[in-house]
């Protein structure tokens, strides 16, 4: 019972206030002409005029690629940098690269362990400030995208656009959070570790630091990276049940916002109110079915005298509830966030499964402005498939859709599959998985399959008993966050940019609507056909097969 | 290349906000504010010596004092983890026949005692498991069942007032609680 109202307080009190925060970031990111602290922000970039869509996606990566030296600098010499009071050593190169490349793309997958490898310089100067721009990237792509949309001449420009999103949405709502954070238990010291004797005599050594500034731009960026390394299970990450609350009501508000300001832009608020619909609908779906299958007792213990009340205990903290797992778990991979309420690699199969059907399909909340965008992409695909059906010429919002636009659109869906599909199957294979796996069997080709789906739709969260601080799993999950970063964002500006070129169709008779619920369930469908059963088979050979192997030796 | 002269400059900039004014700020506020819990909720005994963090859980092994949940690192706060076993992996139905030797009790176990949490330093333990203890405790102590059981009860809290049902116990609050009655 309390789970129900549990789930029903921080869906609905987010989705209530992401609605007035879409309305001011539309308001922050595509101020009218003159209006807003734009003035300031072209004196600070001195980045003038307006641009295209290639002008913009340069800009973007120029930034972007900056954003990765910064960080790769910091965190390669951070044994002689400064800020260190535990006299962190050097971390290996490929590590350097991995965390970086995970990083700058909102990824935020964690080969190391906060508290074990990172000085408080790289905590805070190369990881927290990329967890503040990357997402600002996010938002600044979304705005542009939704520019082009709306059939404005240009996308804007990047570095204007890239500090409203940092200065004006993210810097505000992390300063409530982060004050909210420390104010509630969460330390903020740059003391280094305490030293305690224990009541029986033993010495403790109890890592902390900046948490309370980090954390909450890790919730409300999509970050998900912790600060120590089991992330918010950490009880000095995560204190207490109110933490926790705000933490997940932070992990799904701007990804909500998102698609407010979406809206607005392109002048459709009932549009984006059918989009919204349909990103709850998913949302709710994944939850319910979390929260039920993690309801299920610990199956290894089943015949001991153990007396299991509330589920599925292992690798779940006391203080956060028993409901806050599941639950934790879906909100943090609906979005992209990727931070940990519950260790996943212990949950029930089928409740690991609802996670990975989310970094699937991308695009149900998502990531902080990405989401929105791997949205647009289905859309794009559901349009043209409504159009082939009434045998008319596709039209979104008035913008045709012709064969260059659905390849594109369908070279992302395309590309999300092979980066992830593939991954697993080369590591599945050979000895740079195979050896990496912690639990036998089929949970073990979870762990695969799972670590592949969290690098390329951004996610972050792992089944972390698998050994993934290798040069091979590195590599591979580093180059996937790059790819399953860039050509999503870049492929739908490319697409928005073909829609400027053209001239507009007028709105007639057979223009396909998308304000009703015909428009939303043919997205629904279009999600589940294009998005998920891709991924059948595997879901198959991993969660379905370790749930259907336990129930074969005693049902419940 | 003036793209980049530009995308330097809001590099710096962002730098300046991000990481210098917002650390300062949250830094300075919780330093002036929650000084005790922006260090890590640090618990000294009367004589000013450190004995540990109340967010933290520590081992306990002596059958005076009531003991936590497994942890998969060995209590270590400075590289914690989860077991990161799979539910059915026979694993923790091996941990947990050990810990139900060191027990001794024939009733059925709390499942907390015996299952590890996500950090390895979950510092509550339910009100079940707490409750479970008492024997042991009030015998090696010399105290009598109700005093103890008192106390455990008085300890015991909600973790989410209203929005939640089953009491949990922090271990090292009520063992510091028992030493300083006994």
């Amino acid at each position: 019972m309390d789970a129900l109202f549990l789930v029903t307080l921080v869906v609905g009190t987010t989705a209530l206030l992401s609605w007035p925060l879409g309305q001011y970031m539309a308001w922050a990111m595509d101020p009218a002409e003159g209006r807003g602290p734009t003035a300031l922000f072209t004196r600070i970039s001195g980045a003038r005029g307006t641009q295209g869509w290639r002008g913009y996606v340069t800009s973007l990566l120029v930034f972007n690629l900056l954003m990765f030296a910064v960080c790769f600098a910091l965190l390669a010499l951070q044994q002689v940098l400064p800020l260190n009071p535990d006299a962190k050593g050097a971390l290996s190169a490929d590590l350097v690269f991995n965390t970086t490349a995970s990083f700058t793309t909102n990824t935020n997958l964690q080969h190391y362990s906060g508290e074990v490898s990172m000085s408080y310089l790289s905590q805070l100067a190369a990881l927290m400030w990329l967890q503040f721009v990357s997402a600002a990237t996010g938002i600044a792509a979304l705005t542009a995208l939704a520019r082009g949309i709306a059939g404005r001449g240009n996308m804007g420009h990047f570095l204007i656009d890239v500090q409203r999103a940092t200065v004006l949405v993210l810097l505000p709502l992390a300063l409530i959070v982060g004050l909210y954070m420390a104010l509630m238990g969460v330390p903020m010291t740059l003391q280094g570790a305490a030293k305690a004797l224990t009541l029986e005599g033993a010495s403790q050594t109890i890592a902390r630091g900046p948490v309370a500034a980090f954390l909450a731009i890790k919730q409300l960026g999509t970050n998900g990276g912790g600060f120590f390394g089991p992330n918010a299970t950490h009880p000095l990450e995560n204190p207490s049940f109110w933490t926790n609350l705000v933490s997940m009501i932070a992990i799904i508000l701007i990804p909500m916002a998102c698609v407010w300001m979406f809206g607005r832009i392109i002048g459709r608020p009932r549009h984006a109110a059918v989009i919204f619909s349909v990103m709850v609908l998913f949302l709710i779906a994944k939850i319910a079915g979390s929260v039920w299958f993690e309801s299920v007792p610990t199956f290894a213990l089943r015949d001991l005298p153990v007396a299991q009340t509330i589920g599925n205990l292992e690798g779940k903290e006391l203080r956060l509830g028993a409901t806050t797992g599941p639950l934790w778990a879906v909100l943090t991979s609906s979005t992209s966030n990727g931070s940990v309420g519950a260790m996943h690699d212990s949950l029930n199969p089928l409740t690991g499964l609802m996670p990975m059907i989310r970094m699937w399909l991308n695009a149900t909340f998502g990531g902080v402005g990405v989401g929105m965008i791997n949205m647009f992409v289905y859309i794009i695909v559901a349009v043209f498939v409504a159009g082939m059906m009434v045998g008319r010429t596709p039209e979104y919002l008035g913008h045709r859709v012709e064969a260059r636009e659905v390849k594109l659109a369908v070279m992302v869906l395309f590309f999300h599959s092979l980066l992830i599909l593939g991954g697993t199957a080369l590591f599945a294979a050979t000895s740079w998985g195979q050896g990496s796996t912690l639990n036998p069997g089929a949970h073990g080709f979870s762990e695969i399959l799972y670590e592949f789906s969290s690098a390329s739709a951004n996610n972050g969260s792992g089944f972390e008993g698998l050994g993934d601080n290798t040069v091979a799993w590195n590599i591979a999950t580093g180059l996937v966050m790059l790819l399953g970063r860039y050509v999503p964002i870049i492929l739908p500006l490319a697409i928005v940019g073909s829609f400027m070129a053209k001239r507009r169709a007028a709105q007639s008779a057979g223009t396909l609507g998308v304000e009703d619920a015909t428009f939303g369930t043919m997205l629904v469908i279009t999600v589940v056909i294009f998005g998920a059963l891709t991924f059948l088979p595997a879901a198959a050979l991993g969660p379905l097969a370790d749930h259907f192997s336990q129930v074969r030796r005693a049902p419940f | 290349m003036n793209i980049l002269v530009s995308s330097l400059r809001v590099v710096v900039a962002s730098m300046g906000l991000c990481v210098v004014g917002y650390t300062g700020v949250i830094l300075g506020v919780a330093q002036a504010v929650t000084p005790a819990t922006a260090d890590g909720s640090l618990v000294a005994d009367a004589s000013g010596q450190v004995v540990g963090s109340r967010l933290v859980a520590q081992g306990f092994s002596d059958p005076r004092y009531v003991w936590p949940r497994p942890s998969a690192v060995n209590y270590d706060a400075a590289a914690a983890g989860g077991s990161n076993l799979s539910p059915a992996n026979p694993e923790i139905a091996t941990r947990a026949k050990a810990i139900i030797a060191a027990y001794g009790v024939d009733a059925p176990i709390p499942a907390d005692l015996v299952t590890a949490s996500g950090a390895g330093l979950d510092p509550h333990i339910s009100l079940a498991g707490a409750l479970f203890q008492v024997p042991r405790v009030a015998k090696a102590r010399g105290m009598d069942e109700d005093s103890v059981r008192g106390l455990i009860t008085r300890l015991a809290f909600a973790p989410g007032g209203p929005l939640t049902q089953d009491r949990i116990v922090n271990v090292l609050e009520l063992n510091l609680a028992l030493d300083a009655g006994a």
